[in-house]
C-alpha cells in the first residue's frame, strides 16, 4: 500500500511536468496548427538557462527560474519569427517538419552550451524529503505538483478573462475572422510560442531538481509528452493535464512494479510505457480522449 | 517527335521513365560514370558509394508512404532495424553467441524485406486509423518501442551496448569478402558491395517509378493530397495506406539488412528516433514524391559527413575530434541537416530536384524567358 502512495505521488509529480510540456504543444498547436517537435529543445535549454544563472552567475534560484523563462520564451519566439512565420498556409506536415529541422539545429546549439558533464539547477529541494502519514515524499515533487498547479491555474484564468486571451482564443477558433475582427493574428503566434518557450523552462527547470540534473540526453524526456499529448487529444488543453498525469502514472506504477511482476518486458520498460499506452488508446479513440473528432467536407 | 521533344501524343509517352531525349542522354552518362567509378576511387570511398545507393533504397521506400501517400512516417528507422536484424539472423553464424542460421543470401536479403513488410501491415491497422500529425507521434512511439525491443532480445541482436555482426555476404554459395579476378579485374569485398548495390538500387528504383505511374501510385497521390475525395471517387485510403506501408516497410527491410552488412557491425542503439530524422531529411531535401529526389537526397545526406570531415582543415574553430573546440564535425553534421531541413522547407518544399528544375528551366528560357 505504501508502495502504491509513493509510487502515485511521484507519477503524479512526473505527469505534472509532462501536463506543463504538454500545454506548451497545446497552446502552439491550437493557436498556430503546428506540431512543435522543438519543445524538447526549448525544455533543455530552459533547464541550462536556470543552471547557467543559478549555479555559474549565483543569482537566487527564483529569480533565476524567472530570468530562465523569459530567456526561453525569448528563444521562443525568435524561432517563431525566423522559421515559422514563413510557413503560415503551408500544409501542417511541412511546418511540423520545420520543427524537427530546428530541434535537430538547437539540439546541437543546447549540446554545446550543456557540455559533457550532468549539470544540476541549484534548486533548494535536494533530496529533502518528509514523510506523511508513513508515505515518503520529495519536496522537489511536492514543488513540482504546486508549481505546475498554480501555472495552469493562472493560464487558465489568462484565457478566461484577459482580452489578450480572448483574441488567442478566437485566433484559435479561426484565424481569418480573428484578423478580420482587429485581432493582431502575427503576434498572437508569437505570443503561443512565448508559452511554449515559457512552458518549457519551467518544466525543464523542474525535470532537474531534486537532484537529478541533466545532461545532453534530457532532451528524450520531453519527448514523452508527445504521448501525454495524443492521449488527451492534441487540440485540448485539459486533455493535455490528464494525459499527463495518466502518462506520469503508467510510468511509475511500471517502474515500481514491472520488475518484480513483468519481468520478460526487460529493463527500463518504464521508458517506454508512455508510446505503449499511447498505441493502445488510439487504436480504441483515434482524437484521443479529448481530441475534437475532425469534421471536413469535400 | 523530331525536334519537340516535349511533345506527347499519349499518356503513357507522357509518363515514360525517360520520356526526353536529353533525360535518356544524362540517363545514359551516369551509369557509364557510376560503372567507371568504382575503379577510380578507394576502397573507403567505394564503400561511402554503396552506402549511398543503400540509403535511396531506404529513402525511396520512406518516399512511397510519405511523398507519394502523404503519410508521414517518424518509424523508418524501426523497419530499417527489422530488416538488419532479421538479416543478420538468418546470415549469423549457427554456433556463435546470438542466434544464427547460416543461410545464404538469396534467402536472407527477400527475407529481411518481407518480415518488415509483414511487421509493416501489422502496425498498419493503428497507423491508418490516425490521421497527419497523430500518425507522426504514433510512429515516433513505434522507434522507442523497437529500440526496446532490440535492446531486450538479447539472443537475437546481443543487447545495448553489444551489438552483433552484420549478415554475411554469401551470395550463392560464393564468399563475396574476398578479393576475386573477373574479367581481368580484382574485384573486392567493397567494389562487390557497390556494385550488388548499385544492381538492388536499379531494381527497386525501377520497381518504385513503375508502382507511382501505375493505378496504385495514382490512388495514392489521390489518398495524399485529398482522402476524403479519394474516398468518393472509389479509392479506399485505408486499402492504400495499408499498401504504402508495407511497400514502403520493404524497402526499409532491404535496405536495413544491405546497410548493415556494409559496416559490419550492428547495435540496437543505432536504430533511434535520429536515424528517421535522417531519412526524412533524405526525402525532404531531395524532393518528396519524386523518384530522382530520393537517390539525390540519400547521396546528400550520406556523403554530407565525409565533405563535413573535410572542413576542419578550412576553418580551425571546427574540430574533428569527438569533444573540445567551438564545434565538433558530428554537431556540425547535426546542424547542417536542421538548417537544410528548414531553409528548403521555407524556401524550395521541392528540395534538390526543385532546385534542379528550377535552373533546367531557367537555361531552358534563357535570353529569351518569357
Amino acid at each position: 500500500m505504501e508502495e502504491l502512495l509513493t509510487a502515485t505521488v511521484r507519477g503524479v509529480a512526473q505527469g505534472s511536468l509532462y501536463a506543463l510540456l504538454g500545454l506548451g504543444f497545446v497552446i502552439v498547436y491550437k493557436g498556430t496548427r503546428v506540431v512543435n517537435f522543438a519543445q524538447p529543445v526549448l525544455m533543455i535549454l530552459g533547464a541550462y538557462f536556470t543552471s547557467a544563472f543559478a549555479v555559474d552567475r549565483g543569482v537566487p534560484f527564483g529569480l533565476a527560474a524567472l530570468l530562465a523563462i523569459a530567456v526561453t520564451a525569448l528563444v521562443a519566439i525568435v524561432i517563431e519569427r525566423v522559421a515559422m512565420r514563413p510557413m503560415v498556409g503551408k500544409p501542417p506536415f511541412a511546418a511540423a517538419m520545420v520543427t524537427v529541422g530546428v530541434f535537430l539545429a538547437l539540439q546541437v546549439v543546447a549540446g554545446d552550451l550543456i557540455g559533457l558533464e550532468q549539470r544540476q539547477v541549484g534548486d533548494p529541494w535536494g533530496l529533502d524529503k518528509s514523510s506523511v502519514f508513513g508515505v515518503t515524499v520529495f519536496h522537489s515533487d511536492l514543488a513540482s505538483l504546486a508549481i505546475a498547479i498554480v501555472v495552469v491555474l493562472s493560464l487558465g484564468a489568462f484565457f478566461k478573462y484577459t482580452r489578450w486571451g480572448l483574441a488567442m482564443r478566437a485566433t484559435a477558433v479561426s484565424q481569418e475572422t480573428a484578423l478580420a475582427q482587429g485581432v493582431p493574428v502575427g503576434r498572437m503566434f508569437s505570443l503561443s510560442w512565448a508559452f511554449a518557450g515559457g512552458l518549457g523552462a519551467i518544466a525543464g527547470m523542474l525535470v532537474a531538481t531534486g537532484g537529478a540534473g541533466f545532461d545532453q540526453t534530457t532532451t528524450l524526456v520531453a519527448l514523452k509528452a508527445l504521448p501525454a499529448i495524443i492521449l488527451g487529444g492534441l487540440d485540448s488543453i485539459r486533455g493535455a493535464i490528464v494525459g499527463g498525469v495518466l502518462i506520469g502514472l503508467a510510468e511509475a506504477y511500471t517502474k515500481t512494479y514491472q520488475a518484480d511482476h513483468l519481468a520478460w518486458l526487460g529493463a527500463n520498460f518504464d521508458q517506454v510505457v508512455p508510446y505503449l499506452v499511447m498505441l493502445i488508446v488510439l487504436l480504441v479513440r483515434p482524437y484521443g480522449l479529448f481530441g475534437t473528432k475532425e469534421v471536413e467536407r469535400l | 517527335m523530331r525536334g519537340r521533344p516535349q511533345l506527347f501524343t499519349s499518356y503513357a509517352a507522357d509518363q515514360a521513365p525517360l520520356n526526353t531525349r536529353s533525360k535518356r542522354a544524362w540517363f545514359i552518362a551516369l551509369i557509364a560514370l557510376l560503372l567507371v567509378l568504382p575503379f577510380q576511387l578507394g576502397t573507403e570511398l567505394n564503400a561511402l558509394m554503396a552506402t549511398a545507393f543503400l540509403a535511396a533504397i531506404g529513402a525511396i521506400g520512406l518516399n512511397i508512404v510519405t511523398g507519394w501517400a502523404g503519410q508521414v512516417s517518424l518509424g523508418h528507422a524501426f523497419f530499417l532495424g527489422i530488416g538488419a536484424y532479421t538479416g543478420a539472423a538468418l546470415a549469423g553464424d549457427p554456433g556463435g553467441r546470438v542466434t544464427g542460421l547460416g543461410l545464404d543470401m538469396w534467402v536472407w536479403l527477400p527475407a529481411s524485406g518481407l518480415v518488415a513488410a509483414l511487421v509493416g501491415l501489422a502496425v498498419a491497422p493503428v497507423a491508418t486509423r490516425v490521421r497527419g500529425l497523430y500518425l507522426a507521434i504514433v510512429t515516433l512511439g513505434l522507434v522507442f518501442l523497437g529500440e526496446h525491443l532490440f535492446r531486450e532480445l538479447e539472443g537475437v541482436t546481443g543487447g545495448a551496448g553489444i551489438g552483433r555482426a552484420g549478415p554475411e555476404l554469401v551470395l550463392f554459395g560464393t564468399d563475396l569478402n574476398t578479393t576475386s579476378q573477373f574479367l581481368g579485374l580484382g574485384l573486392d569485398r567493397e567494389m562487390k558491395l557497390y556494385f550488388l548495390s548499385l544492381a538492388l538500387l536499379a531494381i527497386f528504383a525501377v520497381v518504385a517509378k513503375n508502382l507511382t505511374r501505375s493505378a496504385v501510385g495514382r490512388a495514392f497521390a489521390a489518398v495524399r493530397d485529398r482522402d476524403i475525395a479519394a474516398e468518393v471517387m472509389g479509392v479506399e485510403p485505408t486499402k492504400y495506406k495499408v499498401i504504402a506501408f508495407g511497400v514502403s516497410s520493404f524497402y526499409a527491410g532491404i535496405a536495413g539488412a544491405m546497410l548493415a552488412t556494409v559496416t559490419g557491425f550492428i547495435e540496437p542503439g543505432t536504430y533511434d528516433l535520429f536515424l528517421s530524422v535522417e531519412f526524412l531529411a533524405m526525402v525532404l531535401i531531395g524532393g518528396a514524391g519524386t523518384l530522382a529526389g530520393a537517390l539525390l537526397g540519400a547521396a546528400f545526406v550520406t556523403l554530407l559527413p565525409r565533405l563535413v570531415e573535410e572542413v576542419p582543415r578550412f576553418l580551425p574553430f571546427i574540430t574533428a575530434e569527438s569533444s573540445g573546440g567551438f564545434l565538433t564535425v558530428f554537431q556540425l553534421q547535426a546542424l547542417i541537416y536542421g538548417c537544410l531541413i528548414v531553409a528548403f522547407l521555407i524556401a524550395e518544399p521541392r528540395g534538390l530536384f526543385g532546385l534542379w528544375v528550377r535552373a533546367r528551366n531557367h537555361f531552358r528560357g534563357w535570353l529569351l524567358p518569357h
